[in-house]
Order: C-alpha cells, then sequence, then structure tokens
C-alpha cells in the first residue's frame, strides 16, 4: 500500500468502480456533511470559537517546548511517567519496552491515529503480543487486515454484509445460527467479544485529542466507551500522543471540544470524554497503576520551523474529508496512508517524503471546501500547493506535462507570441470540429476526451476580432 | 456586431481582463462583458499585453513563472480605475493570490495590493461597484446555476449573479441541490487525474438534471467547458452558457458545445 | 536507543530550534507562567448562561436527545423509588453496585428495601450501577464524575445500565463553570485520575452509521436530577 506513484491512481480507479464503496461514500457526504452544518447553526458561537481556537493553538505552538515542560512536570506530580519518541522506531520500541516490563500478553487499545502512523500493531504483534483493537470499526478493519479508510469513522467504507462476513470467518466459535444481520446483533456480537478483551488486557494503549499542561491530563473523546474500558481495567495505561496535541488549560480544551464532535459528526459532544491524569491514586478502587505517555516527534518540530506549521492546529476532526469532492469519490484507502483526504494530503508528504506521496497533494481541484470547514482555520490548498512547488522543484512531474507547462509559459510571458499561437491553434481546432461544434477525440487531449467531448472554439480569438471590431469602428 | 453608443466619458476606467480560456474558446463572453460594464455607466479598454492570469503554471507548483505573469499583469493593468474578469478563478487570482505571490518583491509588492483592491469577478463588479441591479434582457427558460469555487469562497460571490438574473425577462431560476460543491474542473487536475474529475462532475451533472432545467449557467468558462463536455457526451438536454451571455442579451450564438445550427 | 534524557532534550531542541528561540528565554517562561495562572476563557455559548429551571430544562433537554433517560426527583425517597423502577424498566434484577458515596449511601433505601446493594468497584458480573456525578455543564447535557472510592470509574462503563444521581444545584451553565467546580474541590492544577464528562449512553454507528446503544459501556444511562 502507497509505495509508488502508480499506486494512487490505480487504487483511485478501484475505488471508483468499486459500487460497494460508492455507496457507502454516501454516507459520508450526506451524512456528516448534513449533521455538521445541523451543529453549527444550532450553535451561534461557532465561527467565534474557531478564532479562539485557532489562537490558542498559535499561541501553544510558539510555546510548545515550555508547555511540554509544563505537562511533563505535571505529569510526573500526578505520579505518571513521560517519555519522548523523536521517530516512529523510537516510539514503537519505548511501548514494546513497556508492555514487556509490565509481562504483557495482551493490549487493548482504544482508536488512535497516531499508533498506525508509527505501525505500532505489527511492532508488537511480531513480538509475540495480541493486540485488539476495541473502537468497533477499527476492531472491524483489524479483522480485514485493512487500514482505518477515515480518521473518524475507520470502518465507513464498509456495508453490513461484509461485516457480517468478517464476523463469521473471526468469531468462528459462536454459534452459526446466530443472526448477525442487523446492526445491533453485530454490536451485540462484538460487546461480547471484547468485553472479554478488556477484561483480560494486561496493557490499555489509547492515543489522545488533547494533552492539558495545566493538569498533565490527556483527554479521549469516544462514543463507545471503549476507551475507557481500555484505560481503566488493564494494570498499566500507555497513552501515545504526537506533541502538537497539547493545549495549556482546561479552559482551552473546552473550547477545542466545543469544535470538535460537531466539526467531526455532527454531534454536540461525544458520549464519552474523559480526562485521565496519571495513575490510581492510594484510595482508587480501579484504574491501573502504571501511566506512561509517549510524546511523539517524527516531523511536527520540522514542521514548526517550515511552510507547513499551521498544518499543526489541525485537531483531527476530519471535516475536511467529509467535505472534500475527492475524498467522496475515493474514498481514504486509495491515498494509501494513514491520513488521507485533505488533511491526508498536507501531512502525509511530510511523513512519507513528497517523492513518495506526491498525488495526494497533486490530486486536488482546490475547491477549497476543506479550509472553509476546518475548525482551526488551516489554509490547507494553500499548503497543499506549497507542496506542488517542492514537488515541481524536484522535477517529479512526468516529462510531458514539464514540458507542456514550459512551453506555454513561454507564450503566456509573451502577448505577441501567444496572440499567433492561440490564432492557428483556435482555428485548427474549429474547423476539426466543424458544425458538430465539439471534438470528441484530439490529439494530445485524450485525459479530456477519454470522458468528456471538448467545446470547440469559436474560431478566433477574442483579441484578433476585438482588434478587428475596432479597426472597423464597432467597439 | 451592432454598435454601441460611446459610453460616458465621465464613467471609471475599466480594463478587461478576458482570461484565456475566453479569448481562445469563447471570445462572446467577452463582448458580453464590454456590453454590459458599458450599460453599468463605466468606459472599457482591452489592453493587448495580456495573455493568462497565470494559474496553469501557479496550481503546477512553478511559481517562478507564475510571478513573471504577475508582474505582467500588474504592469499592464494597474492604470486602470478597475479590472474585470469574467471569471471567478482569475479575479481570485488577481484579488487574492497576487499579492502573496510578490509580497517579496519590493517593486511590485504594494503595486500587487493596489491592483488587488480593485480587480473584480464581472457580476460582484456590475452589482458592487457600479450598483446594477437589473439588466435589459430576456431568456424565457428554466435556469440553474453553478457557483465555481472560486467565487463562492475565494471572492464570497453568490448573491451578485442571481440578483441580475431575477432581472432578466422570463428566467426562472431552479437552485442546484448541492450548489456548494465542485464541478471536478481544477484547472489541469481534469487532465492529471481524469477519472476522479469525472467521477466529481458525473455528480454535479445529476444535481443539474435533477433540477428539471433547460440551461446551466455560471461564471466561469473553466467549469462550463467541463460541465458542458459531460453533458453533451450524455446526451443531455441541457444548454450550458456563461451567465455574461443570458444577461447581456446575447445569446444567438450556439452554446457551449452545442451544434452551429441552433436546434 | 538513546537514554531518556538525550531523547527528551533532542526533542525539545529541535522545537526551540524550529521556532528559533533559546531555552532561557525569560519573556516566554513569563507568559507561559502567566497564562497558565490565569487560564482565561474562551467564548462562552450564550445557551450556557441559561439559569434556574431553564437550566435544568436544558441538561434535561439535550441529554434525552443524546440518548439517556431523565428524571427529576423532587426528594430523597422518590430518588430511590425512580432508581428502582428503572431496574424493573430495564428488565433488571435488584441489585445495584455503587462506591463510598456518602449522599448515595444516604438515600432512603429501606424505601427499596428489595434492593440489594453491593460497594466498590465493578466487576464483569454487575449489571445496574448507581454513581453521584459532582457537577453536570447543561450546555450539552454533560455530567462530571469524578474517580475515586466514592464513585469508581468502573461503575460507568461496565454494567448494562447506569443510574447518575446529581443534585439541581450542582447543574451549572457551562463546562468552565463545571471546571470551576473541580478546582475548588482538587485545587488548581491537580485533578483525580479520571474526570468522566457523560453524556448519553454508550453508542456506535460505525455499522453503516446506525446508531445502535451498548457499544461497550452501558446502553441506559438514566439521570436522576435530586431537588
Amino acid at each position: 500500500m502507497g509505495n509508488g506513484r502508480q499506486d494512487f491512481k490505480t487504487d483511485a480507479a478501484h475505488a471508483l468502480a468499486d459500487t460497494a464503496l460508492q455507496k457507502a461514500l454516501q454516507n459520508v457526504k450526506r451524512g456528516f456533511v448534513v449533521k455538521r452544518e445541523a451543529a453549527r447553526a444550532k450553535l451561534p458561537e461557532f465561527d467565534t470559537l474557531r478564532e479562539d481556537a485557532r489562537a490558542i493553538k498559535d499561541h501553544t505552538l510558539s510555546h510548545l517546548d515550555l508547555y511540554l515542560e509544563t505537562y511533563e512536570r505535571k505529569v510526573a506530580e500526578s505520579g505518571g511517567s513521560v517519555h519522548y519518541a523523536p521517530t516512529a522506531a523510537d516510539a514503537r520500541a519505548i511501548i514494546l519496552k513497556l508492555c514487556q516490563e509490565a509481562g504483557a500478553k495482551l493490549v487493548t487499545k482504544g482508536k488512535s491515529m497516531v499508533s498506525e502512523e508509527i505501525g505500532l500493531n505489527a511492532h508488537l504483534q511480531a513480538a509475540k503480543i495480541e493486540v485488539v483493537e476495541t473502537d468497533l470499526g477499527e476492531y472491524i478493519v483489524q479483522l480485514r487486515g485493512e487500514r482505518p479508510s477515515h480518521i473518524i469513522a475507520p470502518g465507513i467504507h464498509l456495508n453490513k454484509e461484509t461485516i457480517e462476513a468478517d464476523f463469521r470467518r473471526a468469531h468462528h466459535r459462536l454459534p452459526r445460527e446466530r443472526r448477525l444481520d442487523q446492526a445491533q446483533y453485530l454490536v451485540a456480537e462484538a460487546r461480547k467479544v471484547l468485553r472479554e478483551k478488556f477484561l483480560a488486557a494486561d496493557v490499555g494503549i489509547t492515543g489522545a485529542n488533547l494533552l492539558i499542561a495545566e493538569t498533565g491530563s490527556s483527554v479521549i473523546v469516544t462514543n463507545e466507551g471503549n476507551g475507557d474500558l481500555t484505560s481503566t481495567l488493564p494494570r498499566t495505561h500507555i497513552v501515545i500522543a504526537s506533541i502538537e496535541k497539547i493545549v495549556p488549560t482546561l479552559e482551552d480544551a473546552c473550547t477545542i471540544l466545543r469544535l470538535l464532535a460537531r466539526s467531526a459528526t455532527g454531534q454536540e459532544i461525544t458520549t464519552y470524554t474523559t480526562f485521565a491524569t496519571g495513575p490510581r491514586r492510594d484510595r482508587d478502587p480501579d484504574g491501573p497503576s502504571a501511566y506512561h505517555v509517549v510524546l511523539l516527534d517524527n516531523g511536527r518540530s520540522e514542521m514548526l520551523g517550515n511552510e507547513f506549521a499551521d498544518m499543526l492546529r489541525c485537531i483531527r476532526c476530519g471535516a475536511c474529508l467529509n467535505h472534500c469532492p475527492v475524498y467522496g469519490a475515493i474514498g481514504g484507502h486509495a491515498y494509501g496512508s494513514v491520513y488521507p483526504g485533505p488533511m491526508g494530503a498536507v501531512l502525509t508528504p511530510q511523513l512519507q517524503g513528497i517523492d513518495r506521496a506526491r498525488d495526494l497533494p497533486n490530486a486536488s481541484s482546490f475547491c477549497g471546501r476543506c479550509e472553509a470547514v476546518c475548525p482551526m482555520d488551516i489554509p490547507l490548498p494553500d499548503m497543499m500547493r506549497t507542496w506542488r512547488e517542492r514537488d515541481f522543484a524536484r522535477g517529479n512531474p512526468p516529462f510531458s506535462e514539464r514540458l507542456f507547462l514550459k512551453m506555454w509559459a513561454y507564450a503566456a510571458k509573451r502577448p505577441l507570441v501567444y496572440h499567433a499561437l492561440a490564432n492557428a491553434i483556435v482555428l485548427f481546432m474549429a474547423r476539426r470540429a466543424g458544425a458538430r461544434g465539439r471534438l470528441s477525440r484530439l490529439p494530445l487531449a485524450k485525459a479530456w476526451t477519454g470522458t468528456r467531448d471538448l467545446p470547440a472554439p469559436q474560431g478566433r480569438t477574442f483579441h484578433s476580432l476585438y482588434t478587428r471590431a475596432r479597426r472597423r469602428g464597432r467597439v | 456586431m451592432t454598435s454601441t453608443p460611446a459610453p460616458s466619458p465621465q464613467g471609471p476606467l475599466v480594463g478587461l481582463f478576458v482570461t484565456c480560456l475566453v479569448d481562445l474558446f469563447r471570445p462572446s463572453v467577452a463582448f458580453a462583458a464590454i456590453k454590459l460594464i458599458e450599460a453599468g455607466g463605466a468606459r472599457v479598454e482591452v489592453p493587448r499585453a495580456q495573455t493568462c492570469c497565470g494559474q496553469p503554471a501557479y496550481n503546477s507548483g512553478d511559481r517562478q513563472d507564475t510571478i513573471a505573469i504577475a508582474r505582467q499583469v500588474v504592469e499592464t493593468f494597474e492604470r486602470f480605475d478597475y479590472v474585470v474578469a469574467p471569471s471567478g478563478s482569475c479575479a481570485g487570482m488577481l484579488r487574492v493570490h497576487y499579492p502573496r505571490l510578490l509580497a517579496e518583491d519590493p517593486n511590485f509588492a504594494e503595486r500587487a495590493s493596489a491592483l488587488a483592491a480593485k480587480s473584480f469577478e464581472l457580476t460582484s463588479f456590475l452589482v458592487g461597484v457600479l450598483g446594477l441591479t437589473k439588466v435589459d434582457a430576456a431568456y424565457e427558460e428554466n435556469v440553474t446555476y453553478h457557483d465555481s469555487c472560486s467565487s463562492l469562497r475565494e471572492l464570497h460571490v453568490r448573491e451578485a449573479p442571481r440578483r441580475l438574473l431575477a432581472s432578466v425577462e422570463g428566467l426562472s431560476l431552479v437552485e442546484l441541490g448541492e450548489s456548494e460543491v465542485c464541478c471536478g474542473f481544477g484547472g489541469a487536475f481534469s487532465v492529471k487525474y481524469p477519472d476522479i474529475s469525472t467521477a466529481i462532475l458525473d455528480a454535479k451533472v445529476r444535481d443539474i438534471i435533477g433540477t428539471g432545467a433547460s440551461t446551466v449557467l455560471a461564471g466561469d468558462l473553466g467549469c462550463l467547458m467541463h460541465i458542458a463536455g459531460r453533458l453533451v457526451r450524455e446526451r443531455a438536454d441541457v444548454e450550458v452558457r456563461h451567465v455574461a451571455e443570458v444577461l447581456a442579451g446575447m445569446t444567438e450564438d450556439p452554446a457551449i458545445a452545442a451544434p452551429r445550427q441552433k436546434r | 536507543m538513546s537514554a531518556p534524557e538525550e531523547t527528551r532534550a533532542a526533542v525539545l531542541d529541535r522545537i526551540r530550534a524550529a521556532l528559533g528561540v533559546a531555552s532561557l528565554d525569560h519573556a516566554r517562561r513569563t507568559a507561559v507562567v502567566r497564562r497558565l495562572e490565569r487560564h482565561p476563557r474562551g467564548t462562552i455559548p450564550s445557551r450556557a448562561t441559561r439559569r434556574g429551571e431553564e437550566r435544568v430544562a436544558l441538561l434535561t433537554d439535550m441529554l434525552t436527545k443524546q440518548g439517556a433517560d431523565v428524571s427529576r426527583v423532587p426528594t430523597q425517597k422518590e430518588a430511590v423509588g425512580a432508581i428502582a423502577s428503572y431496574l424493573g424498566t430495564c428488565n433488571l434484577p435488584p441489585r445495584l453496585r455503587m462506591g463510598a458515596d456518602r449522599v448515595l449511601a444516604a438515600l432512603p433505601w429501606r424505601e427499596a428495601w428489595d434492593i440489594e446493594r453491593s460497594f466498590g468497584r465493578a466487576g464483569p458480573g454487575d449489571r445496574a450501577s448507581l454513581s453521584r456525578a459532582v457537577v453536570a455543564a447543561a450546555e450539552t447535557g454533560t455530567l462530571f464524575l469524578v474517580s475515586g472510592p466514592d464513585n469508581p470509574t468502573t461503575l460507568n462503563f461496565l454494567p448494562e445500565a447506569h443510574t447518575i444521581l446529581i443534585a439541581a444545584s450542582d447543574i451549572v451553565g457551562s463546562y468552565e463553570e463545571a471546571w470551576d467546580r473541580v478546582r475548588a474541590i482538587y485545587g488548581q492544577g491537580t485533578l483525580p485520575r479520571t474526570v468522566n464528562l457523560i453524556s448519553g449512553p454508550s453508542r456506535t454507528a460505525d455499522i453503516e452509521q446506525t446508531i445502535v446503544r451498548g457499544a461497550h459501556g452501558p446502553s441506559r444511562l438514566l439521570v436522576l436530577i435530586l431537588g
């Protein structure tokens, strides 16, 4: 997945032809979009909150080192430990070590995109540790050996018949004649199966939507409650979070939480929002006895100093995915990245390099809807364009594209040349189209004419007609 | 082409930014734009030293060429009171992106900002600057209107074309189900990722056909050519025109991608 | 793998280099300390400024929309009655798991003599639980429950049916006011192990966006507003 350029176009073509996927994507285009708008309509302060949130993140990022230091101190005060991981490999190694120190045979996981980013599950499994995703969508894609296709709704590309087949295959010890044809039966089965895992887990690993410097807390939002069972039941709780998740205070968390669920799913708030601070206290009857936070850099500090710093404001709501016509057409897997959609188009080249990920920022019409709905005011199209500049500077675009652009630019900078050539070209095209008024085939234009006719030019350029009309005193 | 009386020498002087697509594919849009601007009481000149706003280079990551073209445009158009383009994406280029592109150039930074402040998409200029509230045109059709992404999101143009269309005699406007959604053109995107572009286009085409309108209008020729190209390939019975043509009452020419003889 | 000190320094140094700042920049440190001390509020939604009965109504409305059952009980006696009847509604045996919370202990349980109460953290066999919220924010129908022996966290997640008692006087408008209440109990910059903000019963939409209750946590939530 995502080995090179050809994958994107091939994967996109498959996605476009996949009728089940296309049907499922309607839930994104119709569901999330409509619900977000409804939530926004119910909260008159929505746009002011976006300004507040942007200011919070900008302030935090410009003082990131200091807030991390404060956060670390507070975590230690509450009895937890912070581990810095400069790279994905560091994070994997730290977490594996913590799991081994805890004697872990079974690890449950709350949904964490960062854990996907670093390839954590495979690493733990290679060390003979069983890893079970507990977010229902994540559990299902784990059964399928797939990667999530959406950062909020990992299994949104699947329909219930597919999920039923997966459950029957994976839960093969359960009675064959049981009903699984409705969502409620599938959920009930998942609840039962995963309950055993929750209770037996040695270590629970969650991500964090936010880290709070003031109190040394990590925050997760879920609707299912799986994150809480993951973090509360095992002996050890490990939080894996990237460094830009931090905000200064509880009030700052409030502001961002007001935007997060509304932007993501259109809910006013998720069912459960949990603030976790350290391990169990002396008198606590439940909770983990060890609490570890792994702070991942993996390119974030570099972004602080480059043109992509604004991307660090992202709160991973997924609104940009939901409103993107490209994501809506091809779904998440075609992007070949943990992070699809517009935010993925900006983040993935930073993580994988522009050479490998060049299709992501290039496959955009720059419609700007992502930026319009982003609660954190991130200029996504501008940053995709910046990636295109880097891509171009490295000579990555195909030769024919670069040649055509060079020729076009040469003419565009020389009006006389341009006008002369333009006249010749449109005359040729108009003659070729004839009375039909359009061209279904044209040399060098197969990319267009494969699916669309090309409207014929009217036959002369405006400039030549205008000059003639002026000469005749008609304008 | 009928001759028009010379506009009042007192009105502001507008430099028409033709746009490369209009220049090459559909000059009638520019003639319609001139007619409308003059009807609004301004004078129009069309400097010959113009080619393109630079978007193809800009969106391909060729910043150098884009800057060279931007400088050219600034030099050519800065003498006018206003610069008007029958295109949201080109006007957006001048209004939003030129100041950023030339921000580091001491010779052009201020000039680009000055030009940006007086650059407009056609309908928003007619309504917002010239104060035009109605046009003298008739078009007895059910019409639907596609808002180009640049017009909508870069320039916040939404009401202006609708205001003017409302004054066209016999015209009834039916809104698209999802007017905020891209048509899939995106300039070079339409040929670099044609499958995806066409899939997005198909949703727009279904929306257009679903309105039952006989004509679809927009303010950007790129979108229009894209939409027309698919409508005609799918043999749909919907005419495609630039909004300027209808507002100027200049609909004798065949519609976009339509045959020379009118049906 | 490098020593923790080295990796820590590596990350922080990289951040400072990217920002173009020095570690000992006094002005920056002061800015951070001040902001943490002040913990300024952002925009508070106007709906959070409702008072009195309007505020309670907002909480009730939000929770109901989010799938919870909400009951206003004027007296402690009716609270106990509501709990008993809820267990019946949920088709659950009259057994209730709760913590050491004194307010809950002081309810007139003799009014529901057949409810078998047990105390401590929840286990897999506990099907119904009772907790008390320290405060609730009406703006989204959100109850704040804190961990500890009084209301163990597992009570919130393991059972099928969860009842949360909240005093009407503990309902505030905004999240910020709720956190101030929590700060008043636990001090500045210190929190218990967990603060659970609960706004409804457990749910998932992961299967074709169809909402199903009881994904992992309780499928039923009763919120009793006392007073």
